[in-house]
């Protein structure tokens, strides 16, 4: 499925998740018939499957954070550098993104406490044009880490994109050495980088920030992936093996630490930055 | 025998009445040698005239030629002395990305670059210059031992892509990427990059993430291909010409954005037609990039570095 198509379809479940008379929802992984709210209160995970549904920036911030975090402003960047339009112009896509988001773009970041630990949290939502990186998100990524090395405390980041921005051409690909040099920045600082992958985290993001994490967490069932699905099955003319591109695959693989289940991710993360804190140079 | 594009037809055609004609003459029909004369500079005129005002597409086009100069042209007629360097020491020797030490003009240096191969049989061995994970880590490898050694690490940057397969994605094909990125950046040595042919993608960025990147004349730079953009934002295959100028992926382009920082002439007609004077101008344009870069500390090369990549994007 193509990045766009991806939207999309979160778009139109989020819509029919917002409509009051839709109080039942249906699990997408195991076709169970969900009550909306129970869902949501449940960190919208299903609880007769445990398929992780996608969550919205401010629902991570609440997850991870902490109260009383606070949302770090998306850093402004040149709109529209190559005046780019396919069917439609892409100010327009911007346009309609941000209507239907709280955020100005893909990235956000947000500073505040894990269970009292010190951390800049930035959140990639894919609601927001498939959370494609573009300028805003190199930018904001690399705000974050300069805020984080400014408070002297770890930066977190849960990933989400199909990839990078095409409406920003190669512009967008430069975000990959671009957010590289930020990683290595907190790296020089001795302060810890941790990557949370979510649902899904595939193309030019993979490929770039979210494959350097000191440690790498994933989300159950997330799809992780350098390429789409439907390029290597075009590739490869053959059925992908079970699993192909799952967090617990990639597990299985060497390519992260561990998979955490969502209700657990908080404690994990509070332990993980308990054991990776600066020491203080005497 | 050179294969003709199909926006060379008017050229195809000329030359193939030039060379019907000589057929028929011996030399001696005076009138017959004015005529070839005469197309002769009709064509030459024609051929630079299209090369002239090439579409993004054509570019692409010209780029993906199949008898467009590939590393092992390079390595023969820019570079002397090549001492081939293979393995990732993890797992295996992927001949889509070659490396190793050779010398540009006397001066020492790593060479890394895709190659995509030049008949079926080379194209299948070098994977159409496609990497795997394996590919990416050798090149990772090269680096830091130039890095070690002060040696400066030239890439000649040529792949539609990095191999969209299900091994690569196992053993780690985003991962590989992304630490060969990070192995540009962290280089005390200076590093130049040139897209010679194709840089498609983070297959591409993953070794020309440089102090100075070149691009050959005709050559493109893109975050995905013509086609799968196409493919994607157009939901039909046949817009890949209309996508290749909304992407803004030749070289007159990126250097207006500050993506690239110049331009290698390239023989009318494309790198094709003349590969020696091609690889003459890129030897030039190396060599020149990498003197200056000489002039700076190992600090100073990092900083520049980084600067350039953090520049983009930001007000």
């Amino acid at each position: 499925m193509s990045w766009l198509s991806k939207v999309r379809n979160s778009l139109s479940s989020l819509a029919k998740r917002d409509t009051p008379d839709n109080l039942w929802m249906k699990c997408p992984s195991c076709g169970e018939m969900l009550f909306a709210k129970d869902f949501e209160a449940n960190l919208s995970v299903c609880p007769h499957c445990q398929h992780h549904g996608r969550i919205a920036t401010q629902a991570r911030f609440d997850l991870l954070l902490d109260a009383g975090y606070v949302v770090l402003p998306t850093p402004k960047v040149p709109e529209n550098p190559l005046g780019f339009r396919d069917t439609k112009k892409y100010p327009d896509r911007l346009k309609a993104a941000r209507a239907a988001n709280p955020f100005p773009d893909a990235l956000t970041n947000a500073c505040g406490t894990v269970d009292g630990r010190k951390a800049v949290l930035g959140v990639q939502d894919f609601r927001f044009m498939g959370g494609s990186m573009g300028m805003a998100v190199g930018e904001a990524f690399v705000a974050g880490v300069e805020r984080a090395i400014a408070e002297n405390c770890a930066y977190v980041i849960c990933t989400a994109a199909g990839g990078a921005r095409m409406q920003e051409g190669i512009l967008s690909l430069m975000q990959m050495p671009k957010t590289t040099v930020a990683t290595r920045s907190l790296a020089a600082a001795g302060l810890p980088y941790i990557v949370i992958l979510t649902d899904p985290t595939t193309g030019g993001v993979t490929a770039s920030y979210a494959m350097l994490g000191d440690v790498q967490i994933a989300e159950p069932g997330a799809l992780i992936g350098f390429a789409g699905q439907r390029v290597i099955q075009d590739t490869i003319r053959e059925k992908l093996p079970d699993g192909f591109q799952r967090a617990e695959y990639l597990h299985a693989h060497g390519m992260v630490d561990m998979v955490v289940h969502r209700k657990d991710l908080k404690t994990t993360l509070a332990t993980l930055l308990e054991y990776l804190e600066r020491k203080d140079v005497a | 025998m050179i294969s003709f594009l199909d926006f060379e037809k008017p050229v195809a055609e000329l030359e193939m009445r030039i060379a019907e004609l000589r057929a028929t003459a011996d030399g001696s029909d005076l009138d017959i040698e004015a005529e070839i004369r005469k197309l002769e500079k009709k064509s030459a005129a024609l051929l630079a005239s299209t090369y002239g005002k090439l579409s993004p597409w054509q570019k692409t086009q010209v780029a993906r030629h199949p008898q467009r100069p590939h590393f092992v042209d390079y390595i023969r007629l820019s570079f002397t002395d090549f001492v081939p360097l293979g393995g990732d020491r993890l797992y295996g020797e992927d001949a889509a990305i070659i490396g190793g030490l050779a010398k540009l003009d006397g001066r020492k240096v790593m060479v890394i670059g895709h190659e995509k191969g030049h008949d079926t049989a080379s194209r299948i061995k070098h994977n159409f210059g496609m990497a795997k994970p394996e590919g990416y880590r050798k090149a990772i490898r090269l680096m830091e031992m130039a890095s070690k050694f002060g040696l400066p690490v030239v890439t000649l940057v040529d792949t539609a892509g990095a191999f969209p397969g299900v091994e690569a994605e196992e053993r780690g094909q985003a991962e590989a990427i992304a630490r060969s990125t990070e192995a540009c950046l962290a280089l005390a040595v200076p590093m130049v990059a040139a897209i010679v042919g194709e840089g498609g993608s983070g297959g591409a960025v993953a070794i020309a993430s440089a102090n100075k990147v070149l691009m050959l004349e005709h050559a493109v730079y893109s975050v995905i291909s013509p086609e799968g953009a196409s493919s994607i934002l157009w939901r039909t295959p046949d817009k890949a010409a209309d996508a290749a100028t909304a992407m803004k992926v030749t070289a007159q382009d990126l250097l207006d954005l500050n993506v690239i920082d110049g331009i290698v002439p390239e023989p009318t007609g494309g790198a094709h037609r003349d590969p020696a004077r091609t690889a003459r101008a890129l030897a030039d344009a190396l060599g020149r990039e990498l003197a200056a870069l000489e002039t700076l500390d190992p600090a100073g090369l990092l900083s520049q570095r980084e600067d350039r990549f953090l520049a983009i994007g930001s007000l």
